[in-house]
């Protein structure tokens, strides 16, 4: 019996585990219980995945009111993924939080903060299981909300005023997205997915549907920070906390992709296919155009930054360029790339966030400059940043090397010869500035007058260790990665597209 | 404020109607329009109004920040509660067909008694937005 009420409780248990932290007040319970509810998410996140994986997908009514008129929550095999990967991340952060966050929150927000933690990992899964559009929104804005308030907890005013600006831009984003529901509701009356996708082909040919997949497409690129709509992430994940930019570079971004994905591959391509209108997604299209300059600009921007944390936000700019590019190829090659690099990039990015957030609570600074000598003053901090860094350029043997591998094959098989010479130029620019930490760290000794630096606490240091050593697994190991996001592709493409 | 007994007579008279038409929104929620979020928001005037008046720290007597907190913490507990009850009870989440025998008490139950979550929730939210916006600076 239980086992049937998964997908609800999969975003339910999040939901009511929230407020309890308001009630539990001090900061230790608040943490132990927030700590339990994150592993809870990450089991059940499994056990949905094996579930799938063994029984084909679930479909889950809320209230027990049939879809299209109820609720519908869907899991397939890329909702698994997707649920594995964000209640994972969430489960790590939160394990690594207690000693980051007690240094970078006034104590008596402690509580209040693990609630917001709760909340948005309520909304990022809900948008993950979600079969409804709609729905989809109410948990895009409860996830947004709560970040905005996240990252508002950073220290300084620079921080309010980062929440501020990512809330205005986030509000445009998921009020473009609710018009673009709203527009396909008043065609077809339905707000499910998978009776939308099957009613929107005979609309297809309204200037309705066309307005509607223009409003879905930038306010889900604002949400995703595609460039050129990206310019409210790098100040959001530089002055937010670091347990909270860690779980937001590894989260936030990529469900929004995968909703993308959802919307645009699942939903509307049929209706693009019928009405022979040319699809949000497809070669030559806007779409890879900005990917391309994504990759670069991201990068190139990274190398100036005198900050790390602002230069791997910008970094994060570019490998979001990368995952459109794949996933714009829409063929299973390019597809299974783009979600191989949301999940390796996931991997990335939370390692190297937390190295950071780990070199933050020791010398209190982030500046790439204040990191001399500290290759000899923190070697397992640095030892994990570098393997992070090796991974985001795609060093042979780390997870980022497949996923780049795949999305280089990906542009091959399109023929796409210039796409990847371009991969490879932009990975370039990421061993820049991925060296520029390094050389800095190792090869600078550290000023005379410098106070005595420890090694970050073992709290900190074992959930660093384990998602550093996952991006050697998943670079070796590539059957739950790529293996999972290659038959999510294929069973996303299933119906005749090229 | 002091002096303005106009202000002062008026909104004396106002808050307990105010009151009392938030209650009637929130439990005519289910037969005609409102619900828990106007209730809420309505709910919420009249504490404002009276801080308006009155001024902040009489208003804070009345809903200390611990209470309000907690308030808006419950709310959220009671909505998904619910839901948890549904499940406990052998139904899916938020089927509230499981909560009584008759098919349209339960629906009413569980429709009452979400909104009631989603009322105290506004409520409590509300005030503590005005609250903090006012109390800014001091």
């Amino acid at each position: 019996m239980i086992a049937d009420q998964l997908p609800a409780l999969q975003v339910a248990l999040p939901l009511i585990a929230a407020p309890f932290c308001v009630f539990l007040r001090r900061p230790l319970p608040a943490w132990g219980w927030a700590m339990a509810v994150t592993m809870a998410c990450l089991g059940m996140a499994i056990s949905l995945l094996l579930a799938v994986l063994h029984g084909g997908p679930i479909s889950y009514h809320v209230g027990d009111w049939d879809p299209p008129w109820g609720i519908e929550l869907r899991v397939d095999m890329l909702t698994a993924f997707v649920l594995v990967l964000v209640s994972g991340i969430g489960a790590l952060v939160m394990a690594y939080a207690r000693e980051s966050v007690r240094a970078e929150i006034p104590s008596e927000r402690h509580a209040l903060f693990y609630a917001m933690y709760l909340l948005c990992l309520t909304g990022l899964l809900g948008m993950t299981i979600t079969g409804d559009a709609f729905n989809l929104f109410v948990f895009l804005e409860i996830s947004s909300l709560s970040t905005y308030a996240m990252v508002g907890l950073g220290k300084g005013r620079q921080a309010l005023l980062a929440a501020y600006n990512y809330l205005i831009l986030g509000t445009v984003g998921a009020t473009f997205y609710v018009l673009g529901v709203g527009l396909l509701y008043m065609i077809t009356g339905t707000l499910n997915m998978a009776d939308l996708a099957e009613r929107l082909p005979a609309v297809a040919n309204t200037r309705t549907f066309v307005a509607a997949a223009g409003f879905l497409a930038v306010g889900l690129s604002l949400k995703l920070a595609l460039f050129p709509l990206h310019k409210w992430l790098p100040p959001a994940y530089a002055h937010a906390p670091s347990v909270v930019t860690a779980f937001l570079a590894s989260t936030a971004t990529k469900v929004s992709l995968y909703v993308l994905i959802r919307i645009f591959v699942e939903v509307l391509a049929p209706a693009f296919r019928a009405a022979h209108l040319p699809g949000p997604l497809s070669e030559g299209d806007v779409v890879t155009i900005l990917a391309l300059v994504a990759m670069f600009s991201g990068s190139f921007v990274a190398i100036f930054q005198a900050d790390a944390k602002r230069m791997l936000a910008y970094s994060s700019v570019a490998q979001i360029g990368y995952m459109v590019l794949g996933v714009s190829m829409l063929t299973v090659t390019g597809l299974s790339a783009g979600l191989v690099h949301m999940f390796n990039h996931a991997i990335i990015k939370a390692t190297l966030f937390l190295a950071v957030g780990c070199v933050f609570l020791r010398i209190g600074s982030v500046q790439v400059k204040d990191m001399a000598g500290l290759g000899k003053r923190m070697p397992l901090t640095m030892a994990a940043f570098v393997l992070g860094g090796l991974s985001l350029i795609g060093i042979p043997g780390t997870g980022g090397f497949v996923s780049k591998w795949q999305l280089v094959m990906g542009a091959f098989e399109k023929g796409w010869w210039w796409a990847a010479l371009l991969i490879g130029l932009s990975s370039l620019l990421a061993v820049v500035y991925v060296w520029k930490v390094v050389e800095v760290a190792y090869f600078k000794p550290a000023p005379k007058d410098a106070p005595p630096v420890k090694e970050a606490p073992i709290s900190m240091l074992v959930p660093l260790a384990l998602i550093a050593l996952c991006n050697l697994f998943f670079g070796l190991q590539t059957d739950w990665s790529l293996g999972v996001a290659r038959a999510a592709a294929a069973s996303l493409l299933g119906g005749g597209t090229p | 404020m002091r002096h303005h007994s106009v202000l002062r007579a008026s909104a004396k008279i106002l808050i307990p109607p105010i009151l009392l038409f938030a209650l009637y929104v929130q439990f005519h929620g289910d037969f005609g329009p409102g619900g828990g979020f106007q209730a809420g928001v309505i709910f919420a005037v009249a504490f404002i109004l009276y801080a308006l008046v009155f001024g902040l720290e009489k208003a804070r007597r009345v809903a200390p920040p611990a209470v309000t907190h907690s308030l808006s913490a419950l709310g959220v507990m009671i909505y998904a509660g619910v839901g948890f009850e549904n499940v406990l009870s052998g139904g899916n989440f938020l089927e509230y067909n499981v909560m009584a025998h008759e098919h349209h008490t339960a629906q009413h139950l569980g429709i009452f008694l979400v909104e009631m979550g989603v009322g105290i929730t506004v409520c409590a939210v509300m005030i503590t937005i005005f609250f903090s916006f006012a109390g800014r600076g001091r």
